[in-house]
């Protein structure tokens, strides 16, 4: 495990137990998780406060047949969760984030933004945005603006910014007050997981009715 | 309500699962009690580990039927009041505890208490059916048999979810309020994780080590 400096918020890591937070949020939280233990600890604890509620709430009566019918899953071996055949670890990417790439960093579906810089949306629920940037090594992302709150995490390289340094694993949580102007660490190309929670906004009539199918 | 017999042919069960006891008994100090099927116990989080573990080692049907007694109607209930209604919240029930049954050889009682890992699987069941969402879960840190927890590091985990749950019962009642909207509804997560004073230090840093054996024993794999 590398060394992380940058971690996520206990309003983050409340949410993503309580399972209230928009899926490209877990996605990221889930992704941070998967690198970084003192994290993963700490989501742990807030399953177990999660544990303690679900003890102490009021109980709502259950029918007979409700139990007949968890024994009879129980009993039909062929129900149990389909297991989905273990993915070979990638470097790059965790396992979390590979579903949403398609299986590899190889089967992501770049998009040149200008610069030499690369996007790809990924595929979530729209009540906020996941997307890979690849930023080529010493580029750095043109000042760019977003409502609401952009979540950062470095997977390949490092950028520098404002608020620090962030290499593989640390996560930079930036509210919309934030413009941050992020350079790549010119040894290597710098792959970061983005995560805004409010939808981009278009100006004009035709990138609005266009977003749907270039999912932009 | 809980502690109402289940007609649905124990009998036969109950002499399996006597005859499986001696093994599996006293596993963290739990009495020969856990095997009276259908009847109250007291909510010891050891009482459910080794429930748990009698899932996962004997197939004991009669373990999960009282597993099903005790959680699923707070499984229900947690669901209602996440927004489901009643017969939904019924068959993700269903769900929910079979889940427990066939994923049982991922519990983990270094890092979870069983109610801590029937909330999970019955947070991801609302995410799944009520809100339709993949859940991205993050990469499994997985073990072999050889790397059984070790007994005090459960003892001492479950104790620790013990003393969470007493903390939580003993705070003021707005702040209760407060964390269970935070795990039922959509309250917002910055004023609960800075106003409730939540005592999670201690079980953090047990998680934590528990983690650090488990890369360990990864490592030298």
């Amino acid at each position: 495990m590398t060394e992380i400096n940058h971690h996520l918020t206990d309003e983050l890591i409340m949410g993503y137990s309580a399972g209230t937070l928009p899926e490209a949020v877990n996605l990221i939280v889930a992704t941070h998780v998967s690198m970084c233990d003192s994290c993963r600890a700490a989501v742990e604890s807030y399953d177990a406060v999660g544990g303690a509620v679900i003890e102490q709430t009021e109980k709502v009566e259950v029918s007979d047949a409700c139990l007949q019918g968890a024994l009879d899953l129980i009993r039909n071996t062929a129900w149990a969760a389909p297991q989905v055949a273990p993915r070979a670890a990638d470097p790059v990417i965790p396992a979390p984030l590979l579903d949403y790439v398609g299986g590899s960093l190889d089967d992501v579906k770049w998009r040149p933004v200008g610069m030499g810089v690369k996007q790809a949306i990924l595929a979530t629920s729209d009540e906020a945005t996941a997307r890979l940037l690849y930023i080529p090594a010493g580029v750095a992302v043109p000042d760019h603006s977003h409502e609401g709150m952009e979540l950062t995490l470095v997977l390949q390289g490092a950028f520098q910014d404002e608020d620090g340094r962030f290499a593989r694993g640390d996560i930079e949580i930036a509210d919309s007050d934030l413009h941050h102007t992020p350079i790549a660490d010119v040894s290597e190309d710098c792959i970061c997981l983005a995560v805004t929670d409010a939808p981009l906004k278009f100006k004009g009539l035709l990138p609005r009715l266009a977003q749907p199918f270039l999912k932009i | 309500m809980f502690g109402h017999s289940y007609p649905v042919a124990l009998d036969e069960r109950e002499a399996v699962a006597v005859e499986a006891r001696p093994q599996m008994r006293d596993v963290i100090g739990v009495s020969e009690r856990t095997t009276k099927v259908g009847s109250e116990t007291p909510d010891s989080a050891a009482t459910w580990v080794n429930l748990m573990l009698r899932i996962r080692d004997q197939k004991d049907e009669t373990a999960f039927v009282e597993m099903f007694g005790h959680f699923a109607p707070r499984v229900k209930a947690f669901l209602m009041r996440s927004g489901s209604d009643a017969a939904t919240a019924e068959e993700c029930v269903q769900e929910v505890m079979a889940t427990v049954w066939h994923k049982a050889h991922l519990f983990d009682p270094s890092r979870a208490s069983v109610a801590t890992w029937v909330f999970t699987i019955a947070r991801n069941k609302k995410i799944d059916a009520l809100r339709k969402q993949r859940r991205p879960e993050p990469e499994e840190l997985t073990w072999g048999p050889a790397a059984e927890p070790d007994q005090a590091d459960v003892i001492g985990l479950q104790q620790e979810s013990e003393q969470l749950g007493e903390a939580i019962a003993s705070l003021p009642a707005k702040q209760r309020e407060l964390i269970e909207k935070a795990y039922f509804g959509d309250l917002s997560h910055s004023e609960i994780a800075e106003q409730t004073g939540l005592p999670l230090g201690t079980i953090k840093s047990r998680i934590r080590l528990a983690l650090e054996r488990l890369r360990h024993a990864m490592d030298q794999k």
